[in-house]
């Protein structure tokens, strides 16, 4: 059955096509675009209502907690907030309990994700058994069972020469690593920014130069192995001038930042708000500024959500104590729109960090509007106020700290594979 | 989050939590009534019906001997009822959360809640979740503050240099871990103290220190010229040996207060330390007994304060 959508601002990020037109999709495809769609025979026609229609979100971080944390989250809950946040893709990090470093349990994971029928899930292996840096997980099995990609998470790997092999091994089968740049010595019981907020506030810091000397030596890790870096969550100016310098210089190499990190400053925890307790920290102002325009300017490729929801327990502590993370994947697009309106960005521009460069990332065909291409779709307002609340959240956590903000773009329909998995 | 979580609707005092942000005209409320209560301290029968009928409880999820003693006697003096907890010992260590256990507490009727905690911010959070008539003073978190130290020592430097205007205050030591460092350097500068000093090798000085409205020196005997009040930090033991300091003697030698580095300071110029002191690493017995020392008074100084901390939010 052949599905018409029709009346709709159809915006490409690949091609930077924004104008009205219509989109014909079938067999889970997109078929045909504007006159082609028009012309086609035997479609059911939807009416978009003169909303956009953009591709599905791609989220390259977003804890699902299972398994074994299911009273923090449960991939159902998870996968609701998903769509309802217009993410059609996502991939997921491997600090679970236990962490992803078996095939079977992958294997496994990818099957209860299936069977929901909500996002695709694209799991990201253990580069290390139990993510202790010590042995090197099967990763060509691994990646048969469906990794898309190696990581740490937030686990540090402080034997550099592990990390050196695990780097020449992932290469060999030009498997991608995923590495956060912390070395865990300078950041060794830091809970905040090393700055003026930590000073102020009596909190332990983690310095800069915990990222920048950790990023350091994994690029020079990139250059003796050749292996395919991604870097997750920039959190200071120091690495974004290094990405810069790494991509001119022809590094195989990208980067991305979270949504928080792009938003937010160490000025935002206030009196000790727990829901900024992130990893890493949120920054100085002049960081927060050097990521948004890193971001705006391609040095930095992606915005992720960087999604972990944490219960009320993991919170209602005094800050240091507290768990870190927050829950994103609702916010992933009208964080995205509000950063591309302070940039004074296009909309097919802005939508780019979030759906055709993540694509690119993870190496798949969709994220953007090409025949062929997967029918994973989002209808949303770009302009609808959102008041942020607790109970608007299908996520199970209610940790953000952009509670109570005014958001802006809500999301009326998302398609995965060109079947309607959320509609409001 | 946002707004002044200490004060209530009317801009009085609902909790003391930090020195950070409190309005100068309730700080010098305090003071003001401190004085009037030294007279109490020293009269034969020492007490007021202030807090008749309120209970205070004394949850010190630390150890402290001197702080919980002198809450203890000001509440006390005040008539209140004091419950003394040592939670550490307790609850904490069942696994009751920290929420759990003043929720507990409150229900058994608690007026006010004295709070020590190893983490910073902790008041913060149990007085965002305590009931409206409840209070709550902050006697010691983390490295954050410890507002009452900090209240009793610009007590003490007001009774002996009868003012704040054109003094200059030296602090000395362990900047980096002390919460009595960031109340005083606050206080400080809410009373308009011109020229606030923190002196410490690079590793016990917190980043951006300036940010605070002081001057960082490197070496002492810079920082102490001309100095009214010298405040020395209390160095704990753990810090030495490791990669912050190498030595207690070398600690001594270069930031240590001995009397050769007190002449560069004014004639007339006072020597504090909140205690418990370590002598012969931060100071020399010399001078902790010497005629510049204003130690004790400090001591008896912090019960007046405590009472005044007490009494006005129990008031409001």
């Amino acid at each position: 059955m052949k599905l018409l959508i029709a009346n709709c601002r159809v915006v490409d990020p690949e091609s930077g096509r924004d104008k009205p037109g219509e989109v014909l999709i079938g067999d889970g495809r997109i078929l045909a675009l504007d006159a082609e769609a028009k012309s086609a025979t035997a479609a059911r026609r939807v009416d978009g209502g003169g909303l956009v229609l953009a591709p599905g979100l791609i989220d390259l971080s977003a804890r699902l907690r299972e398994p074994g944390f299911e009273y923090k989250a449960t991939l159902e809950s998870e996968m609701d907030a998903a769509v309802a946040g217009g993410v059609t893709s996502l991939a997921c990090p491997p600090d679970t309990d236990p962490p992803l470093d078996e095939p079977g349990l992958v294997d496994m994971l990818r099957r209860r994700a299936k069977a929901l029928e909500r996002a695709r899930l694209y799991p990201v292996g253990a580069l290390s058994v139990k993510l202790k840096g010590e042995a090197l997980t099967e990763m060509a099995e691994l990646a048969e069972a469906g990794c898309v990609a190696f990581s740490q998470a937030n686990t540090p790997i402080r034997d550099l020469r592990v990390l050196w092999r695990a780097f020449q091994y992932a290469a060999t089968f030009g498997f991608p690593v995923w590495m956060r740049a912390e070395d865990p010595w300078l950041a060794r019981g830091g809970v905040a920014h090393d700055g003026a907020i930590a000073t102020r506030l009596g909190l332990a810091g983690i310095p800069s130069s915990a990222e920048t000397i950790a990023l350091g030596a994994l690029l020079q890790l990139v250059r003796e192995t050749g292996a395919h870096l991604h870097l997750c969550r920039l959190s200071t100016l120091g690495a974004v001038g290094q990405m810069r310098a790494a991509k001119a210089e022809g590094l195989p190499v990208s980067c991305d930042v979270s949504a928080h990190h792009v938003h937010l400053s160490e000025m935002d925890i206030g009196y000790f708000d727990a829901n900024c307790r992130l990893e890493p920290p949120l920054r100085s102002q002049r960081d927060r500024e050097a990521l948004s325009r890193g971001l705006a300017e391609g040095t930095i490729d992606c915005m992720c959500s960087d999604h972990t929801p944490v219960d009320a327990d993991g919170k209602q502590l005094p800050f240091g104590e507290a768990e870190p993370g927050a829950t994103g994947l609702e916010l992933l697009l009208p964080l995205a729109l509000k950063w591309g309106q302070e940039r004074g960005l296009s909309l097919a521009d802005t939508l780019k960090r979030v759906t055709s460069a993540p694509a690119r990332v993870l190496g798949v065909a969709s994220g953007r509007l090409e025949i062929g291409a997967p029918a994973d779709l989002i209808l949303f307002d770009p302009q609808e106020p959102i008041h942020l609340t607790a109970d608007r959240l299908k996520s199970q956590g209610k940790n953000t700290p952009f509670l109570g903000h005014e958001l802006i773009g809500r999301v009326r329909t998302t398609l995965v594979a060109g079947n309607i998995v959320y509609q409001v | 989050m946002r707004g002044n979580p200490q004060l209530n609707r009317n801009g009085e005092l609902q909790h003391l939590l930090s020195l950070d942000g409190l309005p100068r005209d309730i700080v010098l409320q305090i003071l003001d009534t401190a004085e009037s209560f030294a007279g109490v301290t020293e009269r034969e029968v020492k007490k007021v019906p202030l807090l008749r009928g309120k209970s205070v409880f004394n949850l010190f999820f630390e150890p402290s001997t001197r702080t919980r003693t002198t809450f203890e006697i000001a509440a006390k003096r005040l008539s209140a009822d004091v419950i003394n907890l040592n939670v550490g010992a307790s609850s904490q260590t069942k696994g009751e959360s920290l929420l759990d256990t003043v929720a507990n507490l409150s229900a058994m009727q608690a007026d006010l809640f004295v709070v020590r905690h190893a983490s910073s911010g902790a008041p913060f959070l149990i007085a965002r979740h305590v009931r409206p008539h409840e209070h709550v003073v902050n006697a010691g978190d983390g490295r954050h503050a410890h507002p009452t130290q900090g209240l009793l020592d610009l007590y003490t430097i007001r009774h002996y240099k009868k003012g704040f205007s054109g003094l200059t205050v030296a602090i000395v030591g362990d900047v980096l871990h002390s919460r009595v460092a960031r109340s005083l350097i606050h206080g400080l500068g809410t009373l308009g103290v011109p020229e606030i000093r923190v002196i410490g090798p690079q590793t016990l000085l917190p980043p951006g220190v300036e940010s605070l409205g002081v001057r960082a020196f490197s070496d002492m005997r810079a920082g102490l010229a001309r100095a009214d009040v010298i405040v020395m930090l209390r160095l704990q033991n753990e810090r030495m040996g490791g990669a912050l300091l190498p030595s207690a003697q070398e600690f001594n030698k270069y930031y240590g207060l001995t009397p050769e580095k007190l002449v560069l300071a004014k004639a007339d110029a006072i020597v504090m330390h909140p205690g418990p002191m370590n002598r012969g690493v931060e100071i020399d017995s010399s001078v902790a007994d010497g005629p510049h020392s204003v130690i004790l008074p400090q001591v008896t100084f912090g019960i007046a304060v405590r009472m005044a901390v007490l009494s006005i939010i129990a008031g409001n």
